[in-house]
């Protein structure tokens, strides 16, 4: 198929045969609309997460994976942060694996949550939230994660307020969290919501209501005793503690969404 | 002035046929990362709706000259890319983060999982990000990347590309993407650019520009990204 092409400035495109097809560029007229997806591939941990990524609450740095930077390089810097107070809220950690269809860990998955602050608010550009007097200055909401060589992911974050289904007015959501899942592998993002299964509104959630009732589950954050998270982070931590898996495929496969 | 307010509250809309399926057999990773269930179709709600701002705040300053972050320029044929960031009726996405990541001129990440036989250059990090302006516009200076071997099947190599990761105004309208290069042979036979079908793959190459190229300095690209936008009309979903 390669058809001998040169380096001048594309040509006009005609319409007549397979060779300019294949010559066609981005500033092709006609050829505008949504840009295609692709994976992140394996190599996106000196680009996308930073210093800190995983850790919405406070300066700690977590989420990326410095142990993959050779000798001599690091990955992009981070945001110059000096958070005097930690964010308003319930403070939560919550760490899982992220599986294959073999029930193996994937190494190199990232994460992206997105979540409101504890007053249900979300912060940031496409605004749409519960009244401006509930912003708080030290909570961004969003947050990333690459997973560890076992899978394994932790975030530290804060309980989420309950945001309205229509950005009117009307129903609330149960507490949620948006979880974007990227990696080598994934051509493009897998898309989910993370719940607290202790969180009565749970039952009258709307989201949830669409969810077949047998898959529900894996959409739960399981409240967990702190003293048994592990290497889930250190033990005077006082946060409550959520253990959340993501199965990309198989058996419980995580429920993904479409929007 | 600002088109999108007009629309304000609307819907993003959907993905439309130039996204690639998550499960396509000849990229082989695919086959044991793809959910088997469909997606589950849910109303955009705020969450969806809703995304980070406050780019440097939250992410860190822009980085758009990767050629000179260590000192000593990379090597390489140096490029220039710029383009806009757009939504599919044309509007500009302003003040959105474009975040970049790439291998060096000589195909090799500086990363500890890609260990092929190519030089690692101690000038060259690969990994940049710029926030659009008001027109959706931007701009950053970098080396073109070499091709690269992978594992996928025998005598597999991608062609040249940069990884593009773009937040846009909301959680809906994340796109990860890569510009490919003209030219490029090793496009037609990448399993990942051809999960995308044909009629749309060539969205994903640079145009080579003789109006960006600078004199005795680099060579120009162009490369507009086209984001979900809000439907022309609100949507008012009823469930
Ligand atoms: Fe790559």
């Amino acid at each position: 198929m390669d058809t001998g092409q040169h380096s001048a400035p594309a040509p006009e495109p005609r319409s007549d045969s397979a060779a300019v097809a294949a010559r066609a560029d981005n500033q092709t007229p006609g050829l505008f609309g949504q840009t295609p997806w692709q994976t992140v591939g394996p190599f996106f941990h000196f680009g996308l997460p930073w210093d800190g990524c995983a850790d919405l609450t406070g300066p700690s740095q977590t989420g990326g994976r410095p142990d993959l930077m050779p000798t001599g390089y690091a990955a992009l810097r981070g945001p110059e942060r000096s958070r005097a107070a930690p964010p308003m809220g319930e403070r939560l950690q919550l760490t899982g694996y992220v599986f294959d269809a073999q029930g193996r860990p994937v190494p190199d998955v990232l994460l992206e949550i997105w979540q409101a602050n504890a007053s249900g608010y979300y912060r940031g550009s496409g605004f749409v939230g519960r009244g401006s007097a509930s912003i708080d200055e030290d909570f961004f909401g969003f947050g990333r994660a690459a997973t560890a060589e076992d899978g394994s992911f932790c975030f530290r974050t804060i309980r989420p307020g309950r945001v309205h289904f229509k950005a009117a007015a009307g129903a609330l959501q149960s507490p949620h969290i948006a979880l974007g899942v990227l990696g080598r592998g994934l051509l493009k993002r897998l898309t989910t919501r993370i719940y607290f299964d202790d969180e009565p509104s749970n039952a009258e959630d709307p989201i949830l209501g669409l969810v077949p009732a047998h898959r529900r589950a894996t959409l739960m954050a399981q409240r967990i005793d702190a003293t048994a998270t592990g290497a889930a982070g250190p033990s005077t931590d006082t946060r409550a503690h959520y253990r959340f898996d993501v199965r990309l495929q198989g058996e419980r496969e995580t429920v993904f969404f479409d929007y | 002035m600002n088109a999108q307010l007009s629309n304000a509250g609307a819907d993003f809309r959907r993905e439309d046929g130039a996204q690639p399926p998550s499960l396509f057999p000849p990229y082989a990773s695919t086959v044991e990362r793809s959910p088997r269930e469909p997606l589950l179709r849910i109303p955009q709600t705020p969450t969806e709706q809703s995304g980070p701002g406050e780019w440097e705040a939250l992410f860190g300053a822009q980085v758009t000259d990767l050629t000179c972050t260590r000192g000593a320029p990379a090597l390489g044929q140096r490029i220039i890319v710029c383009g806009q960031v757009l939504d599919e009726d044309r509007r500009p996405v302003a003040r959105t983060l474009i975040e970049m990541w790439q291998a060096n001129a000589a195909g090799r990440y500086a990363h500890e999982r890609d260990q092929w036989d190519a030089p690692l250059d101690p000038n060259f990090s690969g990994a940049g990000r710029v926030v659009t302006d008001e027109q959706g516009r931007y701009r950053y200076t970098t080396v073109r990347p070499g091709a690269y071997p992978w594992g996928n099947h025998y005598n597999a190599w991608r062609p040249a590309h940069i990884h593009l990761s773009l937040m846009g105004p909301a959680f809906a309208t994340r796109l990860v993407t890569q510009m490919y290069f003209p030219d490029d042979p090793l496009i037609e036979i990448d399993p990942i650019a051809n999960a995308v079908p044909r009629a749309y793959r060539q969205r994903m190459v640079a145009h080579f520009d003789i109006n960006i190229t600078q004199p005795s300095y680099a060579l120009g690209y162009r490369f507009d990204i086209v984001l979900r936008g809000r439907a022309a009309t609100p949507l008012r979903a009823g469930i």
